[in-house]
Formats: structure tokens, sequence, C-alpha cells
């Protein structure tokens, strides 16, 4: 773990118990204290994050919007400042080559924040194809801690810790302002199905933010919250993580992601060909969601079987504390994507499973 | 981290208690159930099934990862604990009393040598 690298809340992690692992080549809590408390802490109160491993860029000058709508696969040309936008990076081949947020600061002024696991791969692909537009790209995710606090009590502990009232920020909007003295972008966006926000801060004041906002949070019902907690809480919202639901060879119509494709925009944008063929001969495989009836978690990698045949794979699976169930995700083939009779294979044995619509549980982050 | 004074032990990270007899209780140690996290699901053996000392009868899962069961002596399973069955997490909150996992008759009770104390076992379990 020596090599890993370390987050502007490493001290803060290691001194409130956080079990630290390498995680994308970073040194991450795994969980504080029991990633079922830190799950259902966040659904019923609040949890509070460390997700500064995540990358930021910035894109700049006046072909930034042309350069976003030909790498990117949704239009970021009806965007306007304060406005934050879900989007897929895909390859010619309709393969994505990562998910992503984008965040109009100005008109010809975007942040993008980017998967920890694919930052310099990101920016490397962004730097070649900026080459063709007038715009600059720079790499300043040192610059930024970023914090996620999720849950029904977010906006009452913002609340404590800031002048403005925020509890006005429409979902997917973001101002810039101050927390607990702290400046930060505040970003109402989250990865858990709560309501929430992420906070960019300045690196060096982003541990003082998070001790105020655990000072506050704490007798509200907040936890800190891990990695643990993290991914269990996006499956059970039904969020696509790279490298699991969505990779270099799986791309928004195989993981029902056509929502993040805009195919009316102006002009061409890398991948729309593929994906257009793809939509029009349908795919080979598809991304379901499932509940096992069971404890027992069907991990990545496990069988899906069907009549005894090998039908797909899991690229997701973990414990729901609130279903108290196992539930996952996994690529099938597409002629039994829409099947009643399909199973996991775990140890040998076909446990029936239960596809369902994500999210598993009636959740609502607009609200 | 708790190591109870009157158990044995296995490098497996398992515990034994001796009961009155050929009987005995075993279950994961504080140490284990720490590492594993929280425990969501535990497979045990029926009743009446053989297991030779350090064959796998069972697994027990946490949200993070899926850990294999040895059996610390020759045995034969006498009761399991169905309160797991719906309330794994009892493994993580009380390991060495209502997270216990089976009952056992040993059937060499020469192979209760090769256990470890708690003194023994407090070196492997260190972090």
């Amino acid at each position: 773990m020596s090599d890993a690298k370390r987050t502007p809340l490493y001290d803060f992690n290691v001194a409130h118990g956080g079990r630290m692992v390498d995680f994308a080549g970073w040194e991450m809590p795994v969980q504080y204290t029991s990633i079922v408390d830190e799950h259902k802490a966040t659904r019923a109160a609040a949890g509070l994050f460390d997700v500064s491993h995540m990358g930021e860029a910035t894109v700049e000058g006046a072909g930034a919007e042309a350069f976003l709508n030909y790498v990117l696969t949704n239009d970021v040309s009806g965007m306007d400042d304060g406005k934050a936008l879900y989007s897929l990076m895909c390859r010619p081949d309709g393969g994505v080559v990562d998910d992503l947020l984008v965040y109009r600061k100005a008109a010809g002024s975007y942040l993008l924040c980017l998967n920890a696991s694919n930052v310099d791969k990101d920016l490397a692909w962004l730097a070649k194809e900026a080459a063709a537009f007038d715009v600059n790209l720079e790499d300043v995710s040192d610059s930024f801690g970023l914090i996620a606090l999720q849950g029904p009590k977010a906006f009452e502990i913002l609340a404590e810790l800031s002048a403005a009232d925020l509890s006005g920020l429409g979902y997917y909007r973001f101002v810039e302002g101050e927390v607990a003295g702290v400046p930060c972008l505040v970003s109402r966006t989250g990865y858990t199905g709560e309501v929430g926000v992420e906070l960019f801060v300045p690196a060096d004041r982003t541990a003082e933010l998070a001790e105020a906002l655990l000072a506050v949070g704490t007798p509200k019902g907040l936890m800190l919250a891990g990695l643990g907690a993290r991914d269990s809480l996006r499956l059970e919202a039904g969020y696509s993580l790279y490298g699991h639901e969505i990779d270099d060879a799986v791309g928004p119509v195989e993981a029902n992601l056509m929502w993040t494709v805009s195919l009316k925009k102006e002009g061409d944008f890398i991948g729309k060909a593929a994906i257009l063929a793809k939509k029009a001969a349908g795919p080979d495989r598809k991304v379901i969601f499932f509940k096992t009836g069971g404890r027992r978690i069907a991990r990545p990698g496990t069988d899906i079987v069907a009549g005894g045949e090998k039908v797909g794979t899991v690229v997701s699976g973990t414990f729901s504390p609130i279903l108290n169930e196992a539930i996952g995700s996994a690529l099938v083939k597409a002629a039994v994507a829409k099947s009643d009779e399909l199973a996991v294979d775990l140890r040998g044995k076909a446990y029936p499973i239960e596809r369902t619509r994500p999210p598993f549980l009636p959740l609502n982050p607009q609200a | 981290m708790s190591i109870p004074a009157d158990l044995k032990y296995t490098k497996d990270h398992e515990w034994l208690k001796l009961l009155d007899g050929d009987e005995a209780i075993i279950g994961i140690t504080d140490f284990a159930q720490n590492s594993l996290g929280d425990i969501t699901f535990v497979e045990v053996p029926e009743v009446g099934d053989s297991f030779d000392a350090g064959e796998s009868f069972g697994v027990v899962e946490s949200v993070k990862a899926a850990s294999d069961l040895y059996m610390p002596v020759d045995a034969e399973v006498l009761e399991v604990n169905e309160a797991l069955e719906d309330s794994p997490e009892s493994v993580n909150s009380s390991p060495y009393e209502d997270g216990w996992i089976m009952k056992i008759k040993v059937k060499d009770a020469a192979s209760l040598e090769a256990l470890l104390d708690a003194a023994a076992y407090e070196e492997i379990a260190k972090d």
C-alpha cells in the first residue's frame, strides 16, 4: 500500500477509525464502524463520505461546449450556469471510456468529475480529442477534496453551517458558496439515491469542513460512511458503476443508459454510429438487476444460469441492509434478459433470482 | 480484541469450547468476525454429518467476503445454531456466546492436542 495515494482526509479517516484499503491506487476507508450501520444511517439520517479520490478536470475556452458535445454522449448545449449533467464518454465502438458529471460554471467554463480508476485514461483521451478544438484542458484533481453528504438530514446539517439558504438548490444544480466558513462548490448530486450534496473543497481545507459536518451531524444520526456503504447504497439505488455495469465493452444500449445519450443533439459525437447500429440491431447482452430472496451474496463473476446453461455473469453483488437480502446486477444474453427462469450458481447449486427494476427501494433523491 | 482464556483455538480463527464428555461448541473468533465485517449469512452442515479435522464444513459470508469454515477436530455435528439463520449478525456482536455456530461430538480426543491455547492464538491474531 506504500505507493497508494492519500486523500486530503487521510489523517481524518484514520483518526476516526477508518479501515483503510487500496482502492484504485488510493488508500480509502472501506468502513469506519460497520458497512450495514453506515448504510442504514445514510438512509435514516445522513452519511458523510470521503470521495476525494474522484478526479476533476477543467475544460475552458470558446470551443468547450462543442468539444464536450463531441466527446460526451449527453447534450451539454442545453445547460445553463450552475447546472450539472450526467454523461457517458464513449469509444468509437460504443463502449464506455468513463461515466462522469459535467458542471457548467459559465459559458466556456466547465468542470468534469471523473472516476478515480479512470482519471489518467480519461485525461489522455480528452487531451487527444481536444487538439481539434479551441479548448484548454487541465487536471485539477489534486486541488480538490470531495465530500459527499447524503441522506434525509443532509440539508438540516448544512443549514447549521451555512449562512446562505441551500435548501432551494435544485437537483443536479450547484452553487459556489461557503460551508462552515470553507469555500466550496455545493452540488445537489450524489450516488446513494438519497437527498444530499457533494462538496468540492480546496484540498487543504477539506478536513476542516469534514470535522465541522461531523460535529453538527453526529447528534442528528450522521455516520461516517466508507466505500463499502457507498457501493451497497448505489446498488440499492440501481446506479451503474464503471467496471461493473459499464466498461469499455459494455455501453449504454446494454446497460439501459440510453437516457444519457442524446441522439438529437447537433453534430456527431464519438460512438454515435456504433450506438445507433447496436440499438437498431439489438444488443447481444443486457444488464439486469435482481434479488436473490436469500442472504447469500452472488458476487461479481458468479454464473447466471438458465436451464442448466450459463447465460450470463454477475457484475455487482451485495447485501441490502434495508431489504435484508442479497441483491445484484448481471450481464446476460439479451435473449434471456426478460426471463423469469434465471438462477445464480453459488458453489454448484442454482438459486433462483427475481429480476427487479431498480431502484430496489422507493427512493427520491429529488425530494 | 477478546480471546477468552478458557477456549481452544485454530490458526483458521475458530474457537472450540470443551463441554462435558466428548462434546464441544465451536465458532469463529472475535478477530475473525472483526476482519470479516458485517456477517450476513452462515452456512452450516446437517446434524449427523461428519468431518475430518481441517475439512471445510461451511461458509461465513460478510458484505465484503465469503470465508470457509474448517473443522477444528475430527467431529460429528450434534446441533447447529439455528438462530443464525435469521440473525447472523450475532456472530459479530457476540462471537463467543450468541454467535456460536455448532455443537459437535469430538471423535478423537487426541486431536484436541493440536489446538492452540489463548496465548498461542493471540500471537497469530496480532494485527
